[in-house]
């Protein structure tokens, strides 16, 4: 357990000499859930970007249970065990949603019969099982979001990236996403790393919490000690979150 | 087997077989003009199957396909003719070219992001600078084509490829639905729900762990296999080929439209297209012929027009209608309503 599961060290990115990640180091130890807050802009997409091998960083390294995997591609960090979801939901539009999750489980066994039936196993597990048959276009935006936690859950990960999964939610639904990942990690033991902007599921799931603006890491804490942090309420400033 | 017949409702196979039984008595109740009408209709069925792979499953758009049959033909043909090698082996070298040219197409692309029209525009090129360099290559005959000893027999030499109508007939009629089969199999294995998942979203595919250059490249080289046996059916089917012919445009873009009628990314589609469009072309043409007009590329117009109905009012093809109108399981499309 000394080895984080998770280590980013000094990631840098930048677009034509915007510098839009600059220096962050963040670890997430194994079985715990994290946050990675901040206003928009701030370049925490850029930095999930960076750790699921999107784009490779202009500096700095990923380590994933001690292992270097910067600069791998989007699939080699899914094979090494990273799931992530997609901020702007990319749903295979024109295949069930149980061929959907069906894909990502296939990932952890070649038999279509096999994945079929983990598929609709966690379909249940996140309430989708009635829509199985349905087309990913059918379904409402809450519904995507979830698909693509179900997915993205079906590749076995021991580390999940969420980019704000619960954006659009209502808050009965958010609180019904914040207890299936609570449960998820409590039995399963897998690790999270979320993006968000709802607070009630940041404070309600995370242990810990980092907070990122123009592209640098402006404080990291416990939700309350970051909550109450006068820097972080400076840079929200003017937005509603807080 | 069960992979590919499992699940697939009753009703369906039953047609299927309806559909089959009565291809394969055909010969003895229709004339030789009806079965040859039939046997290019089959031939495209199965071209088009192969072409279907790629861009209806693999959602990865080839407008040079033709490069595939060319080169099928032309292998299986020089070596037949220059050699007297079988075609039975010379299509294993015919596909084999056809798959290295596949490999060399995709790998260019696919290595450098090249995807959409770009990658339609390369595949364009490749069938153009090949069919340019056929027209110089004298070992077959350049631009003044080159030809199969045509012999008279009343018997078919099945291992040269050598016959009658009939036995090309029977030889299609098992490509045809072989392919089918074979499509159906594919599809259902992991290879593809990959390629679908890549036709649907290239990113989530990768972030799910698939290695997205490694699956098109795989349906790139199937299909051209697949397409290139085609090539060396119809090679000794004419006896004759011409660069021009072999790897014109207008050949690409003829092969596409059975599936695109018939409905891309659906197993049957090329299949129903090709019985749609072929017959209709070829009763049109004896129809001007029989009112005494003589009109050169009233086909082509006619073609166009039906494209033009089709994308406007069923886009995703006739098949999908025709399915949920039988009441055939959507399983036996790729994608479903």
């Amino acid at each position: 357990m000394s080895v984080p599961l998770l280590k980013i060290d000094q990631l840098a990115k930048s677009f034509k000499g915007l510098r839009a990640v600059d220096g962050v180091s963040i670890e997430v130890p194994e079985g715990k859930i994290y946050a990675l807050i901040g206003p928009n802009g701030a370049g925490k997409t850029t930095i999930f970007n960076m750790i699921a091998g999107v784009f490779a960083p202009t500096e700095g390294q990923v380590l994933f249970g001690g292992q270097d995997i910067t600069g791998l591609r989007p699939d080699q960090v899914c094979q090494a065990g990273i799931g992530r979801t997609f901020q702007v939901v990319k749903p295979f539009n024109d295949l069930s949603v149980l061929d959907n999750v069906l894909v990502g489980a296939l990932r952890k066994t070649p038999h279509v019969d096999e994945a079929r039936e983990a598929a609709s196993t966690i379909l249940k597990q996140l309430g989708l099982d009635g829509k199985s048959q349905q087309m990913a276009t059918n379904l409402t935006l809450p519904e995507r979001k979830r698909l693509e936690v179900a997915r993205a859950l079906a590749t076995g990960p021991q580390l999940l990236l969420l980019d704000e999964v619960m954006a659009g939610l209502r808050p009965t639904e958010t609180d019904e996403m914040v207890t299936f990942f609570r449960n998820l990690n409590k039995e399963t033991g897998i690790t999270i790393l979320l993006i968000e902007h709802v607070m009630r599921a940041v404070m309600a799931l995370s242990e810990r919490v980092y907070v990122v603006n123009y592209g640098q890491l402006l404080s990291q804490g416990t939700p309350d000690e970051v909550v109450n942090d006068q820097a972080v309420l400076d840079c929200y400033l003017g937005e509603d979150a807080f | 087997m069960e992979r590919i017949f499992g699940g697939v409702p009753k009703r369906a196979l039953g047609l299927l077989g309806l559909m089959i039984a009565s291809l394969i008595i055909a010969p003895a109740i229709v004339n030789a003009y009806v079965l040859s009408v039939i046997l290019i209709t089959l031939y495209f069925a199965y071209v088009g199957q192969a072409w279907n792979l790629m861009m209806g499953y693999a959602g990865q758009l080839s407008l040079g396909h033709t490069l595939y049959v060319g080169l099928g033909a032309y292998t299986s043909a020089a070596l037949f003719v220059h050699f007297g090698i079988s075609p039975l082996i010379g299509l294993f070298v015919g596909m084999a070219i056809a798959v290295a040219a596949g490999a060399l197409i995709g790998s260019m692309a696919f290595r450098f992001g090249i995807g959409g029209v770009y990658f339609a525009l390369l595949t364009i090129a490749f069938a153009e600078f090949t069919r340019i360099l056929f027209e110089h290559f004298d070992w077959v005959g350049a631009m003044g084509g080159f030809f199969l000893p045509v012999e008279n027999r009343d018997s078919s030499d099945f291992l040269n490829l050598r016959g009658g109508p009939v036995m090309f007939y029977y030889v299609i009629l098992f490509l045809c639905f072989a392919a089918l089969g074979v499509n159906q199999w594919l599809l259902r294995s992991r290879l593809g729900y990959y390629w679908m998942a890549i036709r649907e979203d290239q990113e989530a595919a990768q972030a799910v762990g698939i290695n997205t250059f490694r699956y098109k490249m795989i349906a790139v080289m199937i299909s051209a296999a697949m397409t290139a046996l085609g090539g060396v059916f119809i090679a000794f089917y004419y006896n004759n080929l011409f660069p021009a012919d072999a790897f014109g445009m207008h050949r690409s873009i003829e092969l596409i439209l059975a599936p695109i009628i018939g409905g891309m990314g659906t197993l049957f589609g090329p299949i129903l297209g090709a019985f749609i469009l072929t017959p209709l072309g070829e009763g049109l043409t004896i129809l001007m012929e029989s009112m005494g007009v003589k009109a050169a590329g009233v086909k082509q117009l006619f073609y166009g027009v039906i494209l033009l109905v089709i994308i406007r009012f069923v886009p995703g093809g006739v098949w999908p209608l025709i399915s949920k109108k039988l009441g055939i399981d959507k399983r036996m499309k790729g994608k479903s309503e």
